[in-house]
């Protein structure tokens, strides 16, 4: 199954890029949880941990042929179906929401495992179509079965996760030859139906994030006050940043779940520009290393496959930053690699394997 | 396949190029975040995690002369509220109402006043609390539940009990917004409003320190980045003598009358007592007094905001006959053996003027009408001085002008002359008038404390020394005895005349037929207590209504309108150490409180001096009623004794 040659064609420097991050986003959860300043919390361990396990996902996503996984897509669709019903019906109560399973180590978030089904069985349904141009009818049925998963886990309620499902199906549907035309009308139907979203599908918490970020000052004490206080850690840092372990904003708890969401704007404020640029070029390799990786791609369903896996990893890692400077709404959307959280780190990790598996094996049949 | 190969390397390069762009627009954005805007943000993030705490610097200390602690400091609790860090002000004002135990629209109240002010600034919502206030409080913060909530300890005034020398040290209060302008203070600080506590503000007013510390998102303290410790304001001492003071206040209060007192030491000016009755209680003031109770305080009908001492004016009655007696004599108008028949009156410029002895006291000389306080003969040495004269010599004597006392506020009395009625009413003086003054009546008006200076000048022989209450300071290094200020004047009286007036004055004490004899030699439990201390004095009695005034306004004023007694002494008469006035508002004859009181004090002084136990105030007599005392005045006439 694992010929010893496709050693060779591993993206090394990807999976370098890759542990990179990884090793930045430890680095940060460990100065921003106090453990320089010697707390007892022990998160920085959890992710060190969270990371073994998820290369452990990468190495059994990366030995097993992608062709093979897609074929079998199905049933990972239904399983990961099958998780989030149970989720939502037994899942663990936590701020309103459901969106975890307890397990003894760590609590499972199915949601982030759906994005990877989402992308296989995508990847699959168009990789199998003969045609240069995706059918109406196609695209439809693709989106249903998008739409299935992205129901279950809005119902949670989890809109932020619910959300990143999107670009996977975009991404795959624009490289499958989806017709400019009809990404305008797509673009057009979310404007017409967003009126009635908002009015029937949001919550007022959520409602109140997205007028609170038009207008932070508004609620300056409010909702305001994370975006606020994003800016004024991303800005207070400076060029150089105030020095590991030396960020008040973060260090204070000025920001709220810093280790999670707002992770990068601790890197900015302790490490400054110099450490952002450092960073989003890494992202920038990544996001690049993976395009090719699509190119190369022995077949469509290889590239649609990378594209559907890197589409929900980019949209979020730029929401994330963008949100991190205070400059977007605040969403309980992670920074893929760098956040604190075990079953995004596994999920995510897994995704590379895919991914390297496809460039891995784009000289195989 | 080739084609679809094309198609999709195409579409792969676009999302390539439009990554590429989404980051450069990423780092720019944060380019200018941290790079353009750096200062901003950075200021902010300083704002956010340092606070800068006041450290109240204690006022300084207040001695007697004899370095007994008469003023000290105490700590009270602030609970103050910093907005800088409410996330919703509506919320913190009720949760705060109800754990202090408020009105919720008190507490919006205190806020809304504070509006304008930096939000950094706390808002001190309860001054003085109490310690179940400050416990509330401190649990509240513990659970994160009022960050915005601060508690500060604050040096506060400690007055001494029974509201002793009330109007001697004043109060202290917030700066006010004049002060601030003109005094360079700082808003919120604590300063002198009255008293010594402002004349001396400089001295006691010590510098604030500070503290700032870094505090995290709830609003606790992390750690301290900076202290500077406050400096304690200078320590003063006093001229007063404590026992004196309070020997003083208890003869006012168990005799039950107002009025006001003053003792110097006649050869330095030292104010060895200062009192005016009724006091107030400056530690209500120390940490803030309510509105009710100010309201109170300055719409009684008493004043006891008003420091008689100082700030009152009144008819020095036959006390001034001193002034006359003086004025004649150093004119060279008369000799101390120039005598007057008294009938019981006489007519000048075609009226007739009684004196307050119906029957007259016959042929006296000049030590004698001193002693008897003979009215007909003061009408005759006025009359041969004339108006100019008589205010020539009370100013030399310490009337008329302010004494320069170093307490705020001081009122000058009026002595009447020519000139003075010209540019007051642009009418011409009539020689008639001078007979009334020549009495202590008229326009003539005194305060308290300037009469205390004329007394002292007779008694140490023509020096008008200038009152004062500062003895030393202590900066820190020792105490630093402070210069006296200079005599106001000096003017060398006749051998003769120092004679004549402390003979007199010691019959008026000391001889059968002296207006204060038979009061001051009373049979009581101290009345052997000053033998071989001569005590030399005058009485006066200062008409508050004419006669015919009292009986037209009987029945229809609640005022009282009982005539004031006066006593003014020095002891002992061959080399004066102590002098003073006792002044009781409405008691009628001076005997009735003025003399006694003076008599404990002096009794008080000389038992302090000799190393004596105190006099204890003889038992009780009852506090006279306004109306109780209405009988023993009155002697008739226009006359005064």
């Amino acid at each position: 199954m694992f010929d010893r040659h496709l050693w060779h064609y591993i993206d090394w420097l990807l999976l370098g890029a890759i542990l990179t991050l990884c090793f930045i986003g430890v680095a940060m959860i460990y100065s921003v949880t106090g453990a320089v300043h010697g707390s007892d919390s022990q998160l920085y361990l959890k992710q060190i941990y969270a990371i073994l396990l998820g290369l452990g996902a990468l190495v059994v996503c990366l030995s097993i042929d992608y062709r093979t996984l897609a074929d079998k897509s199905h049933l990972v669709y239904i399983a990961i179906l099958a998780l989030l019903l149970y989720v939502l019906l037994f899942g663990t109560l936590a701020g309103g929401s459901r969106r975890w399973i307890q397990l003894h180590v760590f609590n499972l978030q199915p949601s982030e495992f759906a994005k990877i089904a989402v992308a296989l069985v995508l990847a699959k349904f168009f990789g199998e179509n003969r045609q240069s141009i995706p059918t109406p009818v196609e695209l439809a049925l693709a989106g249903v079965l998008t739409i299935v998963p992205l129901g279950l886990i809005a119902k949670e309620p989890d809109l932020g996760t619910a959300v990143t499902l999107i670009p996977i199906y975009l991404g795959i549907a624009y490289l499958a030859g989806m017709r400019m035309k009809m990404l305008g009308i797509l673009a057009i139907a979310f404007v017409l139906l967003a009126p009635v979203a908002w009015k029937y599908g949001l919550k007022d918490y959520q409602k109140s994030r997205i007028t609170t970020f038009l207008n932070p000052t508004q609620d300056a004490r409010g909702a305001g006050y994370q975006q606020i206080q994003a800016r004024i850690t991303v800005g207070s840092g400076g060029l150089e940043g105030k020095g590991f372990g030396k960020g008040t904003q973060g260090q204070l708890r000025f920001l709220p779940v810093a280790h999670n969401d707002f992770i990068f704007s601790v890197l900015a404020e302790e490490q400054g520009f110099i450490g952002v640029l450092v960073t989003l070029g890494l992202y920038l390799f990544v996001i690049i290393r993976a395009l090719e990786a699509a190119r190369l791609s022995n077949d469509r369903l290889g590239a649609y496959l990378v594209l559907g896996v890197l589409a929900t990893f980019t949209f979020q890692v730029i929401y994330n930053i963008t949100m991190s400077a205070g400059l977007a709404p605040v969403k309980g959307l992670t920074l893929p690699l760098m956040s604190y959280g075990g079953s995004s780190m596994i999920a995510t990790l897994a995704g590379f394997g895919l991914i390297l598996n496809v460039r891995m094996r784009r000289f195989t049949n | 396949m080739a084609e679809d190969r094309r198609k999709i390397a195409f579409r792969l390069s676009i999302l390539r190029y439009g990554s590429v762009g989404v980051f450069i627009v990423l780092a720019v954005a944060f380019w200018v975040l941290q790079v353009v805007q750096h200062a901003t943000y950075e200021e902010m993030a300083e704002n956010n995690h340092q606070r800068t705490l006041a450290l109240r610097a204690p006022r300084g200390l207040i001695f007697d002369r004899d370095g007994r602690v008469l003023v000290e400091n105490r700590n009270s609790y602030d609970i103050a509220l910093v907005r800088e860090h409410t996330r919703n002000l509506g919320q913190t004002i009720r949760l705060l109402a109800s754990v202090l135990g408020l009105k919720e629209s008190l507490v919006r109240e205190i806020v809304d006043r504070h509006r304008h002010q930096p939000s950094y600034e706390p808002i001190v919502i309860v001054q003085d609390a109490s310690l179940a206030q400050v416990a509330a409080v401190m649990a509240r913060r513990l659970d994160s539940e009022l960050p915005d909530v601060v508690v500060e300890k604050v040096p506060t005034r400690r007055y001494p009990p029974d509201s002793l020398a009330a109007h001697l040290f004043g109060y202290v209060g917030e700066v006010s917004d004049q002060q601030v302008a003109s005094d360079g203070l700082d808003s919120g600080d604590i300063v002198g409003q009255t008293g010594l506590e402002k004349i001396y503000n400089s001295l006691l007013m010590g510098e604030d320190g500070a503290r700032r510390v870094v505090v995290n998102s709830m609003g606790r303290e992390m750690r301290t980045l900076e202290e500077i410790p406050p400096v304690e304001g200078r320590r003063i001492k006093l001229t007063i003598d404590e026992d004196l003071q309070k020997a003083v206040e208890e003869g006012f209060r168990d005799s039950g009358y107002n009025g006001a007192a003053v003792i110097l030491n006649p050869n330095t000016g030292e104010v060895l007592a200062l009192t005016s009755l009724p006091e107030y209680n400056p530690n209500e003031f120390a940490a803030g007094i309510d509105h009710a109770e100010w309201a109170s305080l300055t719409t009684d009908k008493l004043h006891p905001l008003e420091d008689r001492a100082l700030q009152g004016r009144y008819s020095p009655g036959s006390t001034f006959k001193i002034v006359v007696a003086t004025a004649a004599l150093e004119e060279g108008l008369v000799t101390p053996d120039f005598k007057v028949h008294c009938t019981g009156g006489a007519d000048f410029y075609g009226r007739y003027f009684h004196c307050w002895k119906k029957g007259g006291h016959g042929t006296l000389d000049m030590a004698q009408a001193l002693q008897q306080s003979c009215d007909v003969y003061f009408y005759t040495l006025g009359n041969m001085l004339g108006v100019d004269k008589i205010h020539k010599w009370a100013t030399r004597l310490g009337l008329g002008e302010k004494t320069g006392i170093d307490l705020p506020n001081e009122v000058q009395g009026l002595v009447p002359s020519t000139q003075w009625k010209k540019e007051a009413t642009g009418q011409k003086w009539y020689a008639g008038e001078t007979i009334s003054v020549a009495i202590g009546q008229g326009q003539v008006s005194v305060t308290p404390v300037s009469l205390a200076v004329m007394i002292s000048t007779i008694a140490n022989g023509g020096t008008r020394v200038t009152p004062h209450l500062l003895k030393a300071v202590d900066d820190g290094s020792g105490w630093k005895p402070v210069p006296p200020p200079p005599p106001k004047g000096v003017v060398q009286l006749k051998p003769e005349t120092i004679e004549t007036l402390h003979e007199g004055l010691s019959m008026v004490v000391n001889q059968p037929g002296g207006t204060a004899y038979w009061d001051w030699h009373k049979p009581g439990p101290n009345s052997a207590d000053l033998a071989g201390f001569e005590v030399a004095g005058k009485t006066g009695t200062a008409q508050v209504i004419s006669l015919a005034g009292a009986r037209e306004a009987a029945g229809k004023t609640d005022k009282n309108l009982n005539d004031h007694g006066w006593f003014v002494f020095f002891a002992p008469v061959d080399h004066p150490q102590i002098a003073g006035v006792v002044f009781a508002e409405h008691s009628g004859h001076p005997g009735v409180a003025a003399i006694p009181i003076a008599r404990f004090a002096l009794e008080t002084y000389q038992a302090e001096k000799e190393g004596k136990p105190l006099p204890v105030w003889p038992a009780a007599p009852k506090p006279a009623v306004a109306a109780a005392a209405a009988t023993t005045t009155t002697t008739g006439g226009t006359g005064q004794r």
